[in-house]
């Protein structure tokens, strides 16, 4: 075990991209202070197909692929142990999900773990990523998806309730290829994700769609970014979170910039908090950044609000209890994302978790 | 034999500038088997009547009393008035994203017979349900009310009362927006709904027109936030002769 010591910039919480974390909470992930862990807890459970494969490389073999100004992705590269790449060649159809696991209960050192998903021209995948225990972690996850790919990219933050994870999902996604993440944040202390989309190729398309449930003393963040630096491409991002108890405070931020040369751009993101409490905090921060005029169409939409009175009263009209409806009503704010999951086991266990949070929390 | 008994009920609505007062003292009787039509013009207060008794939040009692064979009603909560045995079809059914109709009924049955339907007889019990009222069985997967036109949403209200099989039902303009065909259809289903269960209906409507399928016992006219007139069949008849032109603006 080795202790950081670096001179990459530390934030101290007044910058744009760090105005919302609570650094105190972060155990030092961002600041060098914390022990770096020996373990790799990524692990991949399905067979290896032909055309599939998940191996280490030495990171000096391998520099990422993106530019990042982000003090914790830093550390990931100066200190991860290795690369994890899986591998899709081009033309493999994938036909059902690669699993993909984290589980861990370390909280003492922290690991920084770099991933590399690349998935080769007009190869198709989806490929599930699960979380579970607690640990502290800092993970970059680039993904290269080839013209004419297709990934679906699902990462499940089920942690138990100490864990703090910092993580950039970064897509490079090529012409005419198509990359879709669903991310779910259900569980951990601290959990600040920032999915973001790079176009290399006209015709590419994005669709991030996420949920979050944040009980309290919960802290979420999911920092979208989507950059259409070419023409026609498309991007959808919908992400809906829940709050309940006190402290309980989510994070959504929509950042979308439009380049002056990508012309036929069409994008839509949106953003739906239900306070289920008081004492909880939604922050939901779309913004749209626009060079140019000559595209397809640009919006945003964020909506912050508590249960429905109509709803509960209809359901309850019906002798149902207004705990039974409450949680019928969160079920159902939440099945648009859930039931995108191509997995009705991990869709019911989701469902539980989401019930037994509701119970936790007594909304 | 239930009966429910509404006694010189008062209620208010709030609004940005203050409670309104909107029933002016409203007495009725239903009783098991009865159906009673409330006839009245836009406005007179006939769906707050309706919400009043089911105990929708945005009305608020100022006086009087709701009672089913003696139980007050309005001390319970909406899901307990529901397990006492009262039914709101109505009038703007609300749509609940996310939650399937297949779901919701299960949900609500369980509730209402205080254990989970066995799963056998419950799928037939429900394909009966909507095949009885001419409703795809595409529908069970559907979003409750989500997308529904509005005649699918009435039938979907009918539907309920056929399978949740309350003691006393109010239906609050289930005849609005309906064809012809559809009005039969419906008709039919609380008429099933009337012999199956000896059920008792509080009918509110604004026309006479279902009046030709569902005949009621008796006819109220509802006006300015009460009861004008009461009598039998035949007060229907004369309201479809000379309107409500009589009974507003007095
Ligand atoms: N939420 C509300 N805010 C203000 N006025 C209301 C509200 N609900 C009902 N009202 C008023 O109460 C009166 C009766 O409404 P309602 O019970 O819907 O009548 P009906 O069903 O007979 O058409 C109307 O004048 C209506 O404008
Ligand atoms: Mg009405």
């Amino acid at each position: 075990m080795s202790v950081l010591t670096t001179n990459i910039l530390v934030p101290h919480g007044r910058e744009e991209s760090w105005r919302f974390t609570p650094l105190n909470r972060l155990k030092g992930l961002h600041d060098g202070s914390a022990a770096i862990a020996e373990h790799r807890s990524l692990s991949m459970h399905s067979e290896v197909t032909p055309g599939v494969s998940f191996e280490r490389i030495s990171r000096e073999l391998l520099p990422s692929l993106s530019t990042t100004d982000d003090a914790v992705m830093n550390r990931v590269r100066e200190f991860s142990l290795d690369v994890a790449v899986l591998k899709i060649a081009a033309n493999t159809e994938v036909s059902s999900p690669i699993h993909l696991s984290r589980k861990t209960f370390d909280l003492n050192a922290a690991e920084f773990s770099r991933v590399l998903i690349h998935v080769g021209s007009n190869a198709r995948a989806t490929v599930i990523l699960a979380n579970t225990g607690d640990t502290l972690l800092a993970e970059e996850i680039e993904f290269k998806v080839e013209s004419g790919a297709h990934l679906t990219f699902v990462t499940l933050q089920e942690w138990d309730s100490k864990t703090v994870h910092v993580g950039k999902h970064h897509a490079i996604v090529d012409k005419d290829a198509m990359f879709k993440s669903i991310t779910v944040t259900i569980g951990g202390s601290v959990v600040r994700l920032l999915p973001t989309v790079e176009f290399t190729g006209p015709g590419a398309d994005a669709e991030l769609i996420g949920v979050y449930f944040a009980t309290a003393g919960q802290f979420f963040e999911h920092r979208i970014f989507v950059d259409h630096c070419v023409p026609n491409a498309k991007s959808r991002v919908n992400f809906k979170g829940a709050l309940s108890g006190d402290k309980a405070h989510t994070v959504w931020i929509g950042d979308v910039f439009i380049r002056a040369n990508a012309e036929g751009t069409d994008t839509y993101e949106l953003n739906r908090n239900l306070l289920l409490t008081d004492g909880a905090r939604a922050d939901s921060v779309p913004n749209l950044e626009i060079e140019t005029g000559e595209i397809v169409g640009a919006g945003h939409a964020s909506t912050t609000g508590r249960f429905d009175d109509e709803q509960l009263f209809y359901l309850m009209s019906r002798g149902i209890s207004v705990e039974d409806a409450r949680r019928l009503v969160v079920r159902g704010f939440f099945a648009e994302i859930i039931t995108e999951i191509a997995d009705s086991e991990i869709q019911d266990r989701l469902m539980q978790r989401i019930d037994d949070e509701l119970v936790k929390a007594g909304a | 034999m239930s009966t429910l008994e509404i006694r010189n009920l008062q209620v208010s609505v709030n609004t940005e500038t203050g409670a309104v007062e909107i029933l002016k003292g409203v007495d009725l009787t239903i009783k098991s088997g009865e159906t009673h039509a409330i006839m009245g013009p836009n406005g007179s207060g006939k769906s707050t009547l309706a919400y009043s008794i089911a105990g929708h939040p945005k009305y608020t009692i100022t006086g009087g009393s709701v009672t089913l064979d003696g139980a007050d009603v309005l001390d319970m909560s909406v899901d307990e008035r529901a397990k006492a045995g009262l039914f709101l079809a109505m009038q703007y059914p609300v749509e609940v994203p996310g939650v399937s109709v297949s779901n919701f009924l299960r949900t609500a049955a369980t509730a209402l017979r205080g254990e989970a339907p066995k799963l056998r007889t419950w799928v037939t019990e429900v394909k009966d349900a909507m095949d009885a009222l001419s409703i795809d069985p595409s529908f069970a997967q559907r979003n409750v009310n989500e997308g529904f036109s509005g005649g699918e949403k009435k039938r979907h209200e009918i539907m309920q009362l056929e399978l949740l099989k309350p003691k006393i039902a109010i239906l609050d303009e289930t005849d609005s927006g309906l064809d012809v065909d559809a009005l039969r259809i419906v008709s039919e289903g609380v008429n099933r709904a009337k012999d199956a269960n000896n059920l008792g209906v509080l009918l509110i409507t604004h026309y006479t027109r279902i009046l030709r399928y569902i005949k009621p016992d008796f006819v109220h006219v509802f006006a300015n936030g009460k009861v004008v007139e009461a009598g039998g069949p035949e007060l229907a008849d004369k309201l479809e002769a000379q309107g409500y032109a009589e009974y507003v603006g007095s």
